[in-house]
């Protein structure tokens, strides 16, 4: 018997696993995937729990539901992979696992703890993050009582997962605190460590006018030093100070620290991944999907997602003796909502940015690129169901694993 | 700036955003002017990041990221704002004769 091991069992390790037991001769091959959490979340969902829009069951669900019957599942910590040796350690019952090809899905995480005085006993009181459950539910309690005030959104460094998320907090806010009557009494600033709204052009420039049309301050070019709890403020390195009554949040985002432990990755343990083949260049029985890997696209559930398709391939043509192909083309394909029941639909990849135009989608589009529509917003909420009942059984799902130019105004 | 830093800048070429379209055409000599021109002067401390930088890009074909820079050199975050005020990634990768970090998607 031969074996796969998955490790992660979030959006991309499921979807591989789920893809592979219907590929693999399981006479042949035994799949094992591993996990420290029995819960599987859906992240997007995150972003509407402060705002009272989702509650926390509609975001978790049995990761068991999710994956096949045939594929063999550990719940426990990872804690060591021996790529050398083709062998991974588990915490629980030191157990060993060999394998012939390992498929890394381990994801990001955030550390608050990497800014000084994030974590200084106002964490959770007037300082919160939405990118884990717990934050998104303390923030959804502090919301509730809220009279207002100036609130800071932060972004630590990047990358983070899902880079809209930021702005769509913002764009939820303002709507939320419109609904309640109290947008007067709310000042709302954006700090960013980037020059604008957003990574990429384009998309920066029509994210920045729509955060001016909502009165939303943008403080761009600030990498935070410190928090200041007493004095309830963020310092930058460049010595800027910020003011803030509830500052949220975005964590420095890492790789999971069993990578840091193998060393494996690089400073923000985020593994080397040949960003068009998906494999290991170091060890090539090795394969990384979404968030884990260092490739330079969006980290994003929609990204392991159009991954997927090239990793499977090309892991089964290397069992065949033949060579990855450079498929993957780094797309990302993100809604992102701007409150008041709009979204924005972006759709890039490693080497053309978000444009303007239409994304013909059968079935369901077509959704407005790069501007706001109703649709757009649908497509998000409606995102949430095809997460769960779609995507993560790995169906086809009426996206191109590569980008397409149809419909975009170049 | 000096008349040697404007005759030095004149040999280079530079892409939009000033950042040298040859990394390998860079000098040492190079980097003093382009820093001269920005307003700093090179010192030892500065050194240690502009010769990481080139080192990284030789092995990745990528200038260091800030966070790369700190934690595989002594100078910390602190320091390399002091050394290269405004956007040090930026700065240092543009001294050391290198495009812009990426570093952000
Ligand atoms: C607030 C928010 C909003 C988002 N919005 C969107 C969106 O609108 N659209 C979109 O496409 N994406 C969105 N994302 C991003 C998306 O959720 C992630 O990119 C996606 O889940 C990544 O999948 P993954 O498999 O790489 O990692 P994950 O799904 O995070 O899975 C990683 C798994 O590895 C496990 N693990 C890690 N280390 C260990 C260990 N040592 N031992 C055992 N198990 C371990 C974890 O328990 C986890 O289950 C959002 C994320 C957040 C936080």
């Amino acid at each position: 018997m031969k074996t796969l091991l998955i490790l992660g069992a979030g959006t991309g390790g499921t979807m591989v696993a789920t893809k592979m037991a219907h590929l693999l001769d399981l006479q042949e091959w035994r799949i094992i995937i591993v996990d420290r959490d029995e819960s599987h979340y859906y992240q997007p969902g995150f972003l509407f729990i402060p705002f009272g829009i989702y509650s926390p069951s509609d975001v978790v669900k049995p990761k068991r539901n999710f994956l096949p019957p045939q594929v063999e599942v550990f719940f426990s910590d990872i804690e060591i992979i021996e790529p050398d040796q083709n062998r991974v350690q588990l915490r629980y019952e030191k157990k060993v696992i060999n394998y012939d090809y390992l498929v890394i899905a381990t994801g990001s995480h955030i550390h608050p703890e990497e800014t000084p005085g994030l974590m200084d006993g106002a964490w959770r009181k007037n300082i919160f993050d939405f990118y884990t459950v717990e934050g998104a539910i303390a923030l959804s309690r502090f919301l509730k009582f809220w009279k207002g005030g100036r609130m800071v959104l932060n972004i630590t460094e990047m990358p983070i997962k899902c880079p809209v998320a930021p702005l769509e907090f913002i764009f939820l806010a303002d709507w939320f605190f419109h609904e309640r009557s109290m947008r007067d009494d709310v000042e709302i600033v954006f700090t960013t460590p980037l020059a604008g709204a957003f990574t990429k052009p384009r998309a920066s420039g029509i994210l920045g006018n729509l955060l001016e049309e909502k009165g939303i301050l943008l403080e761009s070019d600030f990498n935070i030093m410190e928090v200041d709890t007493t004095n309830q403020a963020i310092r930058s390195y460049d010595e800027r100070e910020i003011d803030y009554d509830l500052l949220v949040t975005i964590p420095t985002n890492m790789g999971a620290e069993v990578i840091d432990r193998s060393d494996m990755g690089d400073e923000l343990n985020f593994i080397p991944t040949d960003k068009h083949t998906l494999q290991s260049p170091k060890w090539e029985n090795v394969w990384i999907i979404g968030d884990a890997g260092n490739t330079p696209t969006s980290k994003a559930g929609s990204v392991a997602h159009f991954m997927l398709d090239v990793l499977v391939d090309n892991m089964l043509r290397h069992m065949e003796g033949l060579e990855p192909l450079p498929k993957f083309d780094g797309h990302a394909n993100c809604f992102i909502v701007s409150g008041f029941e709009k979204g924005i639909l972006i759709d890039f990849n490693y080497d053309v940015e978000p444009l303007p135009g239409k994304y013909p989608l059968p079935g369901f589009g077509p959704f407005s690129l790069l501007k706001e529509s109703a649709v757009n917003h649908w497509g998000k909420m409606m995102f949430r169901w095809i997460y769960w009942n779609m995507m993560l059984k790995g169906e086809d799902m009426p996206f191109e694993s590569q980008m397409s130019m149809a419909g975009k105004w170049a | 700036m000096s008349t040697q830093t404007e005759i030095i800048l004149e040999t280079v070429e530079f892409d939009d955003d000033g950042f040298m379209v040859d990394p390998n055409a860079w000098t040492p000599e190079i980097a003093e002017a382009i820093a001269d021109d920005q307003g700093i002067q090179l010192t030892d401390r500065h050194w240690v990041v502009i010769n990481f930088a080139r080192k990284e890009f030789e092995e990745n074909d990528e200038p260091p990221t800030l966070r790369r820079i700190t934690k595989r050199t002594d100078v910390n975050t602190k320091e390399i704002y002091q050394l290269f005020p405004g956007g040090p990634a930026k700065n240092a990768s543009r001294i050391a004769g290198l495009g812009k970090p990426t570093g952000c998607i």
